[in-house]
C-alpha cells in the first residue's frame, strides 16, 4: 500500500506535449479516478505509473521512493487493461501465476494463492481453460485475479469495463468498489465515461488537454465546478451555458435538472430571485421517470430535465426558470468559476490537489 | 402470354420456369441436381488432368521397365524397380544428401530467419532498409544465384577465398570437395530463402498484441521467458507453416545442383528430384526415375502428415 505522487509530470511525443506538467498526489488506500474526454492525456499517464511509458520531465513517487528509472516490474503495481491483455496460449492458471512464478515463488505456494484469488473471483472451474474459451466477464475475471494474486501495492486500470455490456458493466462497477473496500489498496482507475468516475471514486481527476482541470470527490465536483470545463463535463447532460444579462465578461450555467419548466400560460410571479426565460420546446427525449426538454429560448438553446409525468401536459410554448442560488458563475475569459448568483459565493471545498 | 404470367407469380421456382420453358419437371430438377457439378467441372478436369492423371500414370510407369529412347517396349517388372533402387548404394546416398540438406536448410535457416526477425521488428528507417536488403535475394531467380555463388566460391578466383586469405585463413575448397560441396549448397540455399522467411516471420510478430508484453513486464517476466512462453507459442502458425513449405521446397531442391554441381562431385551433392531427372534424363531409365518420383512423393507425403500430426497440437490458432 502506498500513496502516488505525480510532481510536474510531462509527458511528450514528438514536440507535441500530451501531459502538461502534473502535480497530483493520490492518497493512499483511495480510489482515484482518472476521467477526461479521449486524448486528454489520462491513459498515459496511467502508463507513466505502471512504467510503461518514460516521463519526460518530472517525478513520479510511489511510497517514497521515485519510481522514474525502474522498470514496470519493479515498481509493485498491477494493472488491468482495456483489452485485457491476457495470454492466449496460457490457461488461466498459468496466466494468473504468470506473475508469481517470475518472481521466484515456489510451484506449491502459487498454486495456493492462485486457487484462493480463483475462489474470490469466482473462477475456479475455468483453471484449465484458455482465454479464448471465456466469455468477456470471465475475462475481465481473470485479468483482476492476474493483478490481485500480486498483492501490489497500487492497481492501475486503463478502462477496464468499457468492453462489457452495460448489464454486466454495471455489475462489475459494485463488484470492483466492494474489492477496493476489502483489499484497501489504492486505486488509479482511468475511465472517459463520467458516470463510472462519479459511481466509483473518492478522488476524481478531471483532465482536459494534458492539463488537470479539478481535483474532487464526487459531490464536490458536481456541485462546486471550478470552471467551465468540469462543469459541462459532469453531468448528464451537460450544464447549460448562456450569456450573462448585464455583464458581458460573465457566463451563466445552471444545471438541467435545477431548471423548472412552465407552461407559456401561466406567467411565472416574476421575483428577483429567478432567472426566467420564454422560449419553444424543440424536442423531447424520453429517459423513463424524467425527460429531457430540448427549449429553444429567448436567450439561447438550453435543456432542461423534468419529471415526465409531470411535464406530460406541457405543450410547445413554455418558460424555464431556475433558482438564482442554482445559477452558477464563470469568468468569460479565463472560464473560471466566480461563484453563484444571488449572493451564494464558492465554498472553499476543494479537495486533493498538490500545492 | 398466361404461362409468363405464372412465371412472374412464383419467381425463381425451378417448377414454374420448367412451365414456362414448356420442359417436363424431372428434367429440371436433373439439371438443378447437376449445375453445381457443371460449376465444378472445368476446376476438377484441371485437377485430374494434370495433377490426379499424372500421379496415377507415374505410379503405373514405377511398375514397368523401360527406357525413354524406346516406348514400344514396356515390360510390368512389379517392385523390381524399387528393389534396384533400394540396393542401389548411388541412391541410398542420394536420400542420405536430401535428408542432411533438407534437416540443415531448415533448421539453420529457420532459425537465423527467426533471429533476424527478432531484431528487425522494430519501427526505424535502417531496419526497413536491412529488411529489403535481406529479402532481395528471394526476388533473384535462382539459376543467377547460383551463378553468381559459384563465382563467388571460386577456389583459386572466388570471393569468398580472397576474403578469407586477406584475413589470414587458409582458402576453402567449397565446391571442388566432396566433403564441402553439399555444405556449400546449404549455404547458398539458405542466403536463397533467408529473406521469405524472415519477411513471414516479421508479420507474425508484428500480429502479436503490443499490450501482452506490457502486462508481461508488468510481470516481472525475463527476455527469454517472454520469448519462449509468449513470442513463440504466438508465432506457432507462422513457425508451422514456414516449417512445412521449407521442408517441402528443400525437398525438391533442383536448380542449385543442376547449375553448380550436377550433382557431383563423387554423387556428394546428388539430392532426389536431380537423381530423378538423371536417370530419366541423362540415362533415359524410365523405370528407375518414375519409381524414385513415387519414392519422393511418399517421403514428402509422410513429411507433411507427421508435421500436422505432431504441430498441429501444439500449433495455437486465433
Amino acid at each position: 500500500m502506498a500513496r502516488v505522487v505525480l510532481q510536474g509530470v510531462t509527458k511528450t511525443f514528438q514536440n507535441q506535449k500530451v501531459v502538461k506538467g502534473l502535480d497530483l498526489v493520490i492518497p493512499d488506500g483511495s480510489f482515484t479516478v482518472l476521467v477526461g474526454p479521449s486524448g486528454c492525456g489520462k491513459s498515459t499517464t496511467l502508463r507513466m505509473i505502471a512504467g510503461l511509458e518514460t516521463v519526460s520531465d518530472g517525478n513520479i513517487l510511489i511510497g517514497d521512493q521515485a519510481v522514474n528509472a525502474l522498470p514496470p516490474g519493479k515498481r509493485d503495481v498491477a494493472m488491468v487493461f482495456q483489452n485485457y491483455a491476457l495470454y492466449p496460449t496460457m490457461n488461466v492458471f498459468d496466466n494468473i501465476a504468470y506473475g508469481l512464478r517470475n518472481r521466484g515463488i515456489s510451484k506449491k505456494d502459487c498454486k495456493l494463492l492462485v486457487e484462493e484469488i480463483a475462489e474470490i473471483v469466482g473462477l475456479s472451474d475455468y483453471l484449465k481453460r484458455k482465454p479464448s474459451q471465456l466469455s468477456g466477464g470471465q475475462r475481465q475475471r481473470v485479468a483482476l485475479a492476474r493483478a490481485m494474486v500480486k498483492k501490489p501495492k497500487v492497481f492501475l486500470m486503463d478502462e477496464p469495463l468499457s468492453n462489457l455490456d452495460a448489464k454486466l458493466r454495471n455489475q462489475m462497477r459494485v463488484e470492483l468498489t466492494s474489492l477496493h473496500k476489502q483489499l484497501g489498496t489504492t486505486f488509479i482507475y482511468v475511465t472517459h465515461d463520467q458516470v463510472e468516475a462519479m459511481t466509483m471514486g473518492d478522488q476524481i481527476v478531471v483532465m482536459s488537454e494534458g492539463q488537470i482541470m479539478q481535483v474532487a470527490a464526487p459531490m464536490d465536483l458536481y456541485q462546486e465546478p471550478e470552471n467551465l470545463f468540469v462543469a459541462q463535463f459532469i453531468g448528464s447532460p451537460a450544464m447549460n451555458i448562456v450569456s450573462a444579462e448585464g455583464r458581458s465578461d460573465q457566463l451563466w450555467g445552471f444545471r438541467p435538472e435545477k431548471a423548472l419548466l412552465l407552461p407559456a400560460s401561466v406567467s411565472p410571479v416574476p421575483a428577483d430571485d429567478r432567472w426566467v426565460a420564454k422560449g419553444q420546446v424543440v424536442s423531447r427525449e424520453i429517459l423513463g421517470s424524467d425527460t429531457l426538454f430540448h427549449v429553444e429560448t429567448e436567450k439561447g438553446r438550453v435543456i432542461v430535465k423534468a419529471d415526465t409525468e409531470e411535464a406530460r401536459l406541457l405543450g410547445g410554448a413554455v418558460t424555464v426558470t431556475v433558482a438564482k442560488p442554482h445559477m452558477y458563475v464563470f469568468d468569460r475569459a479565463s472560464k473560471k468559476r466566480v461563484g453563484r448568483l444571488g449572493g451564494r459565493e464558492q465554498a472553499a471545498t476543494l479537495a486533493g490537489g498538490v500545492s | 402470354m398466361r404461362k409468363a404470367a405464372t412465371a412472374h407469380e412464383l419467381p425463381g421456382t425451378g417448377q414454374v420456369q420448367a412451365k414456362a420453358a414448356g420442359m417436363p419437371v424431372a428434367w429440371l430438377e436433373l439439371a438443378t441436381r447437376l449445375r453445381p457439378y457443371l460449376y465444378l467441372a472445368p476446376a476438377m478436369i484441371c485437377f485430374l488432368l494434370f495433377f490426379f492423371y499424372p500421379i496415377g500414370s507415374i505410379i503405373y510407369l514405377s511398375f514397368l521397365d523401360w527406357s525413354l529412347i524406346n516406348l514400344e517396349e514396356m515390360e510390368w517388372v512389379g517392385l523390381q524397380n524399387y528393389r534396384d533402387l533400394l540396393a542401389d548404394q548411388d541412391f541410398r546416398q542420394v536420400l542420405g544428401n536430401t535428408a542432411v540438406f533438407t534437416v540443415a536448410t531448415v533448421g539453420i535457416g529457420l532459425t537465423l530467419s527467426f533471429l533476424l526477425a527478432l531484431w528487425l521488428n522494430k519501427k526505424a528507417k535502417v531496419y526497413g532498409i536491412i529488411q529489403a536488403t535481406v529479402f532481395s535475394p528471394h526476388i533473384i531467380s535462382l539459376v543467377s544465384v547460383s551463378m553468381l555463388w559459384m563465382w563467388l566460391m571460386d577456389p583459386q578466383f572466388g570471393l569468398l577465398n580472397a576474403a578469407l586469405e586477406a584475413v589470414g585463413l587458409p582458402g576453402y575448397t567449397w565446391l571442388a570437395d566432396p566433403k564441402s560441396s553439399l555444405l556449400s549448397l546449404i549455404i547458398v540455399s539458405i542466403w536463397k530463402g533467408v529473406g521469405y522467411n524472415t519477411l513471414i516471420f516479421i508479420a507474425g510478430l508484428q500480429s502479436i498484441p503490443g499490450d501482452i508484453y506490457e502486462a508481461a513486464a508488468l510481470d516481472q517476466s525475463p527476455w527469454w521467458r517472454t520469448l519462449v512462453r509468449i513470442t513463440i507459442p504466438m508465432l506457432s502458425p507462422t513457425i508451422f507453416f514456414l516449417l512445412i513449405i521449407n521442408t517441402i521446397s528443400s525437398f525438391q531442391v533442383f536448380d542449385t545442383i543442376a547449375i553448380m554441381t550436377q550433382g557431383g562431385p563423387i554423387n556428394s551433392t546428388n539430392m532426389l528430384v536431380y537423381y530423378i531427372y538423371e536417370q530419366g534424363m541423362d540415362f533415359y531409365n524410365g523405370g528407375l526415375a518414375a519409381s524414385a518420383s513415387v519414392i519422393l512423393l511418399i517421403l514428402v507425403g509422410i513429411l507433411t502428415a507427421l508435421h500436422f500430426l505432431f504441430m498441429s497440437r501444439r500449433v495455437h490458432y486465433r
